[in-house]
């Protein structure tokens, strides 16, 4: 990609839906599927992502001409991993019991391939606005799709949404949707409908 | 085209399909008979609803995927009264519709349909509903003329042998009473509809294992649900290995497992699991055990 | 705790993939084939061990005496990566053989969250060093048992008519929730 003027509002855009990393790329599944128990775990976790992801999309693509090609992916996972022990440090402080429900999953954002992935395919190439642009559109497409699948999950696994009960008390809920089999399963099939959604909207596009 | 496949490798037809599973549904006659004598109307119930949502489900995803609509081949009410007389007999309605409509859609259809399923679709639906609903799961059983008894789970109950082979004790629907599954078995076999090795190794093993770790081989075999899990789960052509070596292997570790889960696992009972488990590993036996008959690892391949 | 328990539960019980979500890229990545799958459970199990042991030495040598335990994530990811490197190095002379059928692999295993996952979990649990390598290694094996297991499934319906939408990472995801439900007839075993 060249380094021309790109309209930054078509960026972020591309990263919350053309690109949407969770949906479209499939990138980042560990996380998707370990922390989506709940609403708000999706969320926290989209946002702390969202962070570490405009941070180092602007700190690498600021650095880009001076990192040797040779070290650039060492180079780049320590400059994510700055961003994630900051999150990791905030969030303990600030909110202790997302911080404890997210668990080790905080740490591994580290090695989320959503990150390193933008870091080596658009913030190494691209000037500082566009890759924070890029940052928030990919980390927004992130949190929108966590919270999502939080929201299914909880609702069916639960009777709740970020904590509020919506399906009254004579609903049974689905244990199955909490457990690690439901994050499988409920990501597959969601996985499965977007596509059956794109493929109808390209079938009528012709 | 639909993939029945038999341990030698050919090919059969979908007439075929259509009366193998009428075989299966003949066969398991004599367990929903012994099921609605000891557990009452709620048991026809269960039955009658699983059977019919499975059906259903069948035929509004075929609609729906504009596929050719197949639920004579009897495939669908095979699964969805398997499912009905693995679960209790005093399961809500909605609690067996889901399963039935989960294990046509989600672990059958979606993976293209009959032949191309590699989990049996009852057993994974049951494994579902046991682990989304346990409470209704693990109460459900007292009911027709257990309503008296309480808080026995299937493999405690300290029923007479006669007792457990007549099936008069609390279980799930079907697998209660063991002559009523022999007969089914005995059928299967005339028929021709199984062969016997995979259920009778099945058994031999658990017995064997349940033996070596201090249980009577009595009572591995007339509790719980292995009778049934051997003669009518394992034995799906779908979802065991193709070749006679392979299907040893299969059936000595389901055995093995299901004695496993009973001695040291959370749950009372093992042989859902065990026999996923196997379905799981079945390609990898297909590919890895020596083959000493004259079919070859890429039969099925070659038969579309 | 029982060492034996121990390492079947990190096997079965506690499988990374199907309890713990860690390694879930591989696990799809790479499962289409049995014998790739087999090599990369291979490497992963390789890596792990050996992160295993530089991760504990690191945090318990250099990390709590010096009170640098926030730079936790940071210096295990470089004990990771240049643990790949140079094992990727001392493959490449003195096993050609074993690098050759490793090798596209291993540099993807520095990014792989089963390997910082399990480095992680070691100081989370307080496992001392024994427990640390054997976590590292048993919950490999885990790991290669699954996606052995799922390249074996996905190899079988290789020919199956699975509906358009469904195809690839989709039904690998049923397959794995499916497969999820089977294991947990594990639970409570140890």
């Amino acid at each position: 990609m060249s380094e021309k003027r790109q309209n930054l509002g078509k960026v972020v855009f591309n990263g919350i839906l053309t690109e949407n990393p969770t949906f479209r790329l499939v990138l980042g599944t560990c996380p998707t599927l370990a922390v989506t128990t709940s609403a708000i775990n999706g969320l926290g976790m989209g946002a702390a992502a969202t962070f570490v992801l405009l941070g180092s999309n602007v700190v690498i693509s600021a650095l880009r001409k001076f990192i040797p090609d040779k070290v650039r992916i060492p180079s780049f996972i320590v400059i994510i991993c700055m961003f994630v022990t900051m999150v990791q440090l905030l969030m303990q402080a600030y909110l202790p019991s997302l911080y404890e429900s997210l668990g080790i999953f905080l740490p591994l954002i580290v090695v989320n391939c959503i990150i390193l992935g933008r870091a080596e395919a658009f913030a190494s190439k691209n000037p500082v606005a566009a890759s924070a642009a890029d940052g928030l559109g990919m980390g927004i497409g992130f949190t929108l799709a966590l919270t999502l699948m939080g929201c299914i999950r909880e609702l069916l696994g639960n009777g709740t949404v970020f904590g509020a009960s919506l399906l009254g008390t004579s609903y049974q809920p689905m244990l199955l949707m909490i457990l690690p089999a439901g994050g499988f399963l409920v990501y597959g099939l969601m996985l499965g409908i977007i596509n059956a959604l794109s493929n109808r909207g390209k079938e009528d596009a012709k | 085209m639909s993939l029945i496949l038999s341990p030698a490798p050919h090919i059969r037809t979908k007439d075929d399909t259509q009366r193998l599973m009428l075989n299966v549904l003949i066969a398991l006659v004599p367990c929903v008979i012994a099921g609605i004598w000891y557990f009452g109307w709620q048991a026809a119930l269960v039955l009658a609803v699983s059977t019919a949502s499975a059906v259903l489900a069948e035929f509004v995803w075929q609609k729906l995927t504009h596929k050719k609509v197949r639920i004579f081949d009897l495939s669908a009410a095979v699964t969805g009264l398997l499912l009905g007389l693995v679960i209790p007999p005093a399961s809500p309605w909605w609690m067996v519709m889901i399963g039935a409509f989960f294990a046509i859609i989600v672990v059958k259809q979606l993976f293209g349909g009959i032949g191309d399923n590699f989990l049996n679709p009852a057993l994974t639906a049951r494994a579902v509903l046991l682990a989304s609903w346990p409470a209704f799961m693990t109460a459900g059983y007292n009911v027709g003329r257990f309503d008296a008894v309480t808080g026995a789970t299937p493999l405690l109950s300290s029923a007479s042998t006669m007792d457990l082979l007549l099936g008069n004790v609390t279980g799930a629907i079907g697998e209660t009473c063991k002559i009523a599954i022999l007969i089914g078995f005995i059928w299967l076999l005339v028929t021709g509809t199984i062969r016997w090795h995979i259920p009778v190794i099945t058994v031999a093993s658990a017995c064997l294992l349940g033996w070596l770790l201090g249980t009577d081989p009595l009572t591995t075999v007339l509790t719980g649900g292995l009778l049934f899990g051997a003669v009518f789960m394992a034995t799906d052509y779908v979802t065991s290995p193709m070749r006679l070596p392979a299907q040893i292997i299969y059936s000595i570790g389901i055995g093995v497992i299901i004695v496993l889960i009973r001695k040291f696992g959370s749950y009372p009972e093992g042989v859902t699991y065990a026999i996923l488990l196997m379905n799981i590993a079945a390609p990898l036996l297909d590919r890895v055990v020596p083959q000493r008959l004259y079919g070859h690892a890429k039969a099925k391949k070659e038969a579309k | 705790m029982n060492i034996f328990l121990f390492m079947i539960s990190c096997i079965l019980t506690n499988n990374f993939i199907f309890s713990k979500f860690l390694g879930c890229c591989p696990f799809l990545g790479v499962s289409s084939k049995v014998e790739t799958a087999a090599s990369m459970g291979l490497a992963v199990t390789f890596v792990m061990t050996i992160a295993s042991l530089f991760a504990y030495a690191v945090n318990t040598w250099v990390l709590v005496p010096l009170h640098l335990e926030y730079m936790q994530t940071i210096a295990f990811i470089l004990v990771i990566a240049s643990l790949v490197q140079f094992v990727e190095m001392f493959l490449k002379k003195s096993m050609p053989a074993l690098y050759s059928a490793l090798g596209i692999y291993l540099p993807l295993i520095t990014t792989n969250c089963a390997v910082l996952g399990v480095a992680t979990l070691n100081v989370k649990e307080g496992y001392n060093m024994l427990f640390s390598v054997l976590n590292g290694t048993f919950s490999a094996l885990g790991f290669l048992l699954a996606i052995v297991l799922m390249a074996g499934v996905r190899e079988r319906l290789e020919s199956s008519k699975i509906p358009k939408c469904m195809k690839g990472f989709p039904i690998s995801l049923v397959i794995a929730g499916l497969m999820a439900v089977a294991f947990m007839g594990f639970n409570g075993m140890v």
